[in-house]
């Protein structure tokens, strides 16, 4: 283990959980927690918060090619607190790391970034909105409009975001409860986007057009410690309507929680237990069984749809590892959305 | 014939011929003294047979085998198992005990029985020198050793050049009659060179060498 | 058959046991210092290659500014234009008075640095953020971490074995601190995957340099020279050991002549014979050769710190004192066991082939006669020319070596016909009888002597030269410190801004102040250090100027000449009157070359209008300040706490002194350890040889005795014998010596580091070498002479009782 690695932790604390990784409990503390009840402010909140712990601006979309086929990319930047509060120079406490992914049919391609804050390589502003790694940026006037650019070995992407509905706050008015014991965060999205622009990959470059699905959370003990993963569903509905969807894994039990979106952006939280998550077929990927046929289910809605991953091998071998890639629809409902499968 | 001597000559190098054309035949079991004047070429004559040194012409046939078509290995095979030597200086092997001195021989030829090398040793009065190193043996005890050594492997032919020639006279006496007895046990054939007549008398035949020649 | 024959050939040993120790020593001796030279070099390599995959250095390609730093921005744009790369500060501090290598690495974007992760393995895995949020951790080797005690304001310390010795590793954010050096980087580091479509350099960042591993300055070029100097060193203690197996293999096979006879005549071939003596000297070789390697590696580990602390101060080499077991190491120790032996006893085996059965009685001498001495003289006349004919056409470091080797062998064969004029031309001389008697003895003696003698030889002409090159070295580098470190006080701002306050502050208080700006460039002989210098009478008058054209400091300051050091000039050959071309082409005419000892780059100085007008735009950080010494101490306590500067910013050249001659003495420790083995070694072969001719002695001596005179007398005429040959050696050795001197200081030293010293002459040392010498062949006659004095009567009769 190096010291990235040990930034890795902290950046993502499931893993540590998940890696037997202990003593890291107690840092929490000095950091503020999410309570109920907050009313955001924006644009202000759509820029970072020291003062919490972790933090993420997470796009998703899906694509389709001029070539007609199907492509999906990820933009994630995180943010992890060293310490609650932000300084100039090398020994700022505000750790930054971008993830950016390009999905085909039938390869991955991924990249990682890793910038500390203070010295301006990594960052985010609020107004005009800026969220940036190295030369990976997601900037606009505001967060209705975004250009979106990452590049990794081998690949790289241009895009421009128009958003076509409002801002949707999970859980109760933002504050997204993730286990039984309390630990929430801050969660709200905007999943209307519609996207266009230009993907590069090794030997080709091609348009796309698609939807995309921002995801901006933040928090400071955002699991229970005997969670060890997280399966994340955002699925857009060919009819309109969408739901975010996530199942946390712990030894006490699952945790669920989702968000119903109707098109005109209404959103109704969805209690534990609301929706079913069934694995129905695992492929073998980087030495381990990683569900990618799922059956969804919500049975109040009239859902009941399996979710199969456009390629298994949207693996992210980054220095903390996951499943992110793009989804289809089928059964009840037909759609598209991206799956996130975390602790496997 | 065991060994057969025929027409041989032989010169050092910028010198006269030593050997100018010596025959001389010996049969198994058959013991014969060389004698002749100093530089009469006597020992030069043993040394050919035992195959030490080359000769100029002629031949010199030992059990069959002539020598002169024989490389290293041969002449040294041919000392090692047929024939064995007893010099005037003993030669014993410093170094090594009298038991070891004893067997050297035998051992390098392949064929040590240590019976017949323990007998040796009692019968030439050895048996308590056995531990010991030939710097604290007389010149008696010494050439008994080497005749001993030379014994052990049941030579075909004995060569002895002068064995007595550096001990007194009871010494000498000893030393003779040990090995003429132990050559006639045996059946060794002895080719023996001295200078006196007197042992000379003691043997089957003499030949006398003088101006290069058998008188 | 072959069994007998070998236990024949054995029990030679039994019976002389002496020899067989002197043989076993002599294998082990020549084996132990070369191996032991061996294992420094292969650890010091070891060590240099360790330190760079430990700190992931010298894979990468790297950006730099020459001659500056690169600002924080800079790096933070070539980022964000999708460059990937890694920022380093690097410089030096002084902790306790010792040197200490600052590397700043930014831990987040660095690639994956093996230090740290044995850091983490060992105990308590670091927090990272202790690791990057102040006051941040700095690692290092356990033995440097006593220095920084956090009361002196350190951070706290994490130690790691695996770090190289005198590094500090840490996050660049704290070493930015430690160094006072806020917002630089010197080196950013080209990490090897870079993303889709970054723009080229030029357009980013065009004032950064492209600098691929293979041109970074490399710790192991730079310290070739020395490692060869070492192996040179290991290569003559080898053969001055082999001497002794010469002598005793040849001794040991000249006693079994008799016995080899008689096992001949008892039917044993030749061929035979040969294989076994190969056999036994194979035997021999591995058993000495591995009493050796054994010696050897303890002698490594103990002469290794001091080759450590010499490594690191001339070169600021990267090695500790830690030793390791290598197996190709001790593979090569046997083989080169196995060949010395079989080459010191080729003439031995070759004389056995070729002897007859029969042959004279009595032993011969083993050494060869008079003949033999005229050959052997012949040969030495032929090597002294093939050194001196290579030295011509070849040239080079190696070319150097071999005009030694042929010099050392050459005289050393020579010796013995020398020694035998002498002694005949004495001989001639004195009147009395036993003189006579004596004289001529020693010449019957002196083909069994002649190879102690020899080494002898070597060992004392090696003790000559060595001894004058480093004192010569010393003394000149002495005054070269006098005259090159004039001011009183050395001052490094933390930048521009600050040197320009100090100078400020200082104005009114000092004698003058001397700034230095400098810059590195690259020339077509390597990388070439640029500073710009003020007109002052400090550098007029005290520079060490070598070799200076008219005029010079008026040129260097009103027609752009420039100064270069020793080293460039003559890697370039560049010399008065010539043009320094440096980039971006400008022509300099060189006004004259001064001595830079101490430092393997090329160096030119240029007034500081021209170094602004080549390279505009140079911070001023480093200032010589002069002022009367007495106020020296109190100057620079002033300006730490005047401008916060860490202690390492201010240095008084009483301690620079103090410390360069320090570190200039740890470098020839091993030389002289060297020096004093080679010695001993050659004071064993003469013991040797006097025991082995012991055997040979009675009957010479024991006439002598019979005609009259004491045993006692006889004992004092043997350890007279010896000493006077030793002397007689001696007196030879001292020219040859004289002749190395030269040769290391004016061939090998400026092949190897670039620099001619010049000679001075320690008669004192001499005499205190005579005296030793003296001493050695007295002690190695001693027992001899002592055996010779408790001879029984009877003993020396039975000479004459032998004589059947």
């Amino acid at each position: 283990m190096n010291v990235k690695a040990l930034i890795l932790i902290l950046l993502f604390p499931i893993a540590s959980w998940a890696q037997g990784y202990a003593g890291l409990g107690g840092s929490a503390e000095g950091f503020k927690r999410p309570i109920p009840g907050h009313s955001f402010q924006f644009p202000k909140d759509h820029g970072p918060h020291p003062d919490y712990r972790i933090e993420w601006w997470y796009l998703t979309a899906n694509l389709k090619g001029s070539d007609g086929r199907d492509y999906g990319i990820q933009w994630t930047l995180f943010r992890s607190a060293l310490k609650p509060s932000e300084t100039t120079g090398w020994q700022s406490p505000q750790l930054w790391m971008g993830h950016a992914a390009v999905t085909t049919p039938d390869d991955h391609y991924f990249a990682e970034r890793l910038s500390r804050g203070g010295i301006g390589q990594a960052g985010v502003t609020a107004q005009p909105f800026e969220a940036w790694i190295d030369e990976w940026h997601m900037r606009g006037d505001d967060l209705d409009t975004l250009d979106l650019t990452a590049s990794g070995t081998g690949f790289s992407y241009d895009l421009r975001l128009q958003a076509q509905g409002p801002l949707v706050f999970h859980g109760n008015a933002g504050y997204s409860v993730k286990s039984a014991d309390g630990q929430a965060s801050y969660y709200y999205s905007q999943p209307f986007y519609t996207v266009s622009g230009t993907l590069h990959l090794p030997d080709q470059t091609i348009e796309v057009t698609g939807r995309g699905w921002l995801d901006r959370e933040w928090s400071s003990q955002p699991l229970a410690e005997d969670q060890s993963g997280w399966d994340w569903f955002s699925l857009s509905f060919d009819d309109g309507d969408k739901l975010m969807a996530f199942r946390l894994r712990g030894d006490r039990g699952d945790f669920t929680a989702a968000t119903w979106i109707d098109p005109d952006g209404r959103t109704t939280p969805l209690p534990d237990g609301a929706v079913g998550f069934d694995p129905l077929e695992t492929s073998p990927i980087a030495q381990r069984d990683v569900p990618t046929r799922w059956r969804v289910s919500l049975p109040d809605r009239g859902i009941d749809v399996v979710v199969s991953a456009l390629t298994p091998k949207a693996w992210m071998e980054t220095r903390f590892e996951y499943w992110e890639g793009p989804v289809t629809v089928t059964g009840s409902h037909t759609g598209r959305g991206y799956l996130e499968m975390t602790g496997y | 014939m065991l060994l057969s001597i025929d027409h041989v000559q032989k010169s050092y190098p910028g010198g006269r011929p030593v050997l100018n054309g010596v025959s001389l035949t010996l049969a198994q079991g058959q013991t014969l003294a060389l004698t002749g004047e100093s530089g009469s070429g006597k020992s030069t004559l043993l040394h050919l047979v035992a195959a030490l040194d080359g000769f100029d012409s002629g031949e010199i046939t030992l059990d069959g085998q002539p020598l002169s078509p024989l490389d290293d290995a041969g002449r040294a095979a041919l000392r090692r198992n047929t024939l064995s030597l007893v010099f005037q200086q003993f030669n014993l092997i410093p170094s090594l005990t009298v038991a070891q001195n004893l067997s050297i021989h035998a051992r390098l030829a392949c064929q040590d029985d240590p019976g017949w090398t323990s007998h040796l040793a009692e019968r030439l009065g050895l048996a308590d020198l056995l531990e010991r190193y030939p710097e604290n043996l007389s010149g008696g005890q010494q050439q008994r050793v080497a005749i001993g050594r030379a014994m052990a492997t049941r030579p075909r032919l004995l060569l002895a050049d002068e064995p007595t020639g550096n001990l007194d006279e009871t010494a000498s006496a000893v030393v003779l009659e040990l090995m003429l007895s132990l050559v006639a046990d045996t059946g060794a054939a002895l080719l023996l060179v001295t200078h006196s007549p007197e042992i000379a008398s003691q043997l089957d035949a003499r030949a006398h060498l003088s101006g290069g020649r058998i008188a | 058959m072959i069994r007998a024959a070998a236990q024949v050939l054995l029990s030679h040993w039994r019976a002389h046991p002496l020899q067989l120790v002197t043989l076993l020593t002599g294998i082990a001796l020549a084996t132990c210092l070369w191996s032991a030279v061996q294992a420094i070099n292969a650890e010091a390599r070891a060590s240099y290659e360790r330190a760079n995959a430990q700190l992931a250095i010298g894979q990468f390609d790297e950006l730099r500014v020459p001659g500056g730093f690169i600002p924080l921005p800079r790096y933070v744009a070539l980022r964000r234009a999708g460059w990937q790369v890694a920022a380093l500060l690097e410089g030096a501090i002084r902790v306790g008075g010792r040197p200490v290598r600052v590397l700043g690495v930014d831990m987040v974007t660095y690639p994956a640095l093996p230090a740290i992760i044995q850091v983490e393995q060992a105990g308590t895995a670091p927090d990272p953020s202790a690791i990057l949020t102040a006051p941040g951790r700095l690692l290092m080797s356990p033995d440097l971490a006593p220095l920084f005690r956090p009361a002196d304001g350190f951070p706290p310390v994490l130690t790691s074995t695996e770090l190289p010795p005198d590094l500090v590793l840490t996050d660049i954010g704290v070493a930015e601190q430690l160094l006072n050096r806020r917002g630089q980087i010197s080196r950013l580091m080209v990490l090897p995957d870079q993303p889709r479509g970054v723009p080229p350099l030029a357009e980013i960042a065009p004032e950064l340099q492209r600098v691929s591993p293979s041109a970074q300055l490399d710790t192991a070029q730079l310290t070739d020279s020395f490692h060869l100097n070492l192996s040179a060193f290991g290569l003559l203690s080898f053969a001055v050991g082999l001497f002794i197996v010469h002598g005793t293999v040849g001794l040991a096979f000249a006693q079994r002549r008799g016995m080899i006879r008689t096992l001949r005549a008892l039917g044993l071939p030749m061929r035979h014979l040969i294989w076994i003596v190969l056999g036994e000297l194979l035997l021999m070789a591995l058993i000495g050769g591995l009493i050796g390697l054994v010696l050897g590696y303890f002698l490594a580990g103990a002469l290794l710190p001091d080759v450590a602390a010499t490594l690191r101060g001339l070169y600021g080499a990267p090695i500790d004192g830690q030793m390791s077991l290598r197996p190709a190491w001790a593979a090569a120790g046997l083989t080169m066991a196995t060949g010395g032996t079989l080459l010191a006893s080729g003439h031995a085996l070759w004389r056995l082939a070729h002897m007859p059965i029969l042959a004279g009685p009595g032993l011969q001498a083993w050494g060869g006669g008079k003949t033999s001495a005229r050959i052997t003289g012949a040969l030495g006349l032929a090597l002294l020319a093939l050194g001196g004919i290579a030295y011509v056409t070849i040239g080079g470091l190696i070319a150097g070596f071999a005009l030694l080797a042929g010099l050392l062998t050459g005289a050393a064969l020579l010796l013995p016909l020398l020694l035998s004029g002498v002694l005949s031309i004495l001989a001639k001389q004195v009147r009395g009888p036993i003189a006579q008697w004596v004289l001529a003895d020693m010449r019957a003696q002196l083909p069994g002597l002649s190879l102690a003698l020899m080494a002898l030889l070597l060992a004392l002409a090696a003790n000559i030269g060595v001894g004058t090159m480093v004192s010569s070295f010393r003394l000149t580098f002495t005054g070269w410190l006098d005259q090159r470190l004039t001011s009183e006080l050395y001052v490094t701002a933390t930048d521009d801004a600050q040197g320009a306050e100090i100078t400020e502050w200082l104005t009114p208080q000092v004698s003058a102040i001397l700034p230095i700006r400098s810059t590195e460039l690259s020339h077509e002989s390597g990388p070439l250090f640029l500073y710009g210098i003020v007109d002052h009478d400090s550098y007029r008058q005290h520079w060490p100027l070598i070799a200076e054209g008219p005029d010079v400091w008026d040129h260097v300051h009103n027609r752009g000449a420039v100064l270069i050091n020793e080293q460039l000039a003559r890697r370039a050959d560049l010399w008065p009157g010539d043009v320094l071309s440096i980039p971006p082409g400008h022509n300099l005419p060189i006004a004259g070359v001064y001595s830079d000892y101490g430092n393997p780059t090329g160096q030119a100085i240029v007034a500081m209008s021209l170094l602004d007008q080549i390279i505009p735009g140079l911070p001023t950080r480093r200032f010589g300040i002069r002022i009367a010494p007495g106020h020296a101490t109190e100057l620079a306590q002033t300006l730490r706490e005047q401008f916060k500067l860490p202690s390492s910013a201010v240095v008084q050249q009483a301690a620079m002194k103090s410390q360069s001659l320090a570190i200039f003495d740890k470098t020839f420790v091993i030389t002289s350890a060297l020096n004093v083995l080679t010695l001993g070694v050659a004071g064993f072969a003469i013991l040797t040889s006097l025991l082995t001719l012991w055997t040979q002695r009675l009957p010479q001596v024991a006439p002598v005795w019979a005609l009259g005179l004491t045993r006692a007398q006889l004992a004092r005429l043997e350890l007279f014998r010896s000493v006077l040959l030793a002397v007689l050696t001696a007196c030879l050795a001292l020219p040859l010596g004289l002749i190395l001197a030269w040769v290391l200081l004016a061939v090998i030293n400026v092949q190897a580091f670039g620099w001619r010293l010049p000679m001075h002459l320690f008669p004192g040392d001499w005499l205190g070498l005579f005296l030793l010498t003296v001493l050695a062949a007295a002690l190695a006659a001693a027992l001899p002479a002592w055996r010779l004095l408790r001879l029984p009567p009877a003993t020396l009769l039975r000479v004459f009782a032998n004589e059947r």
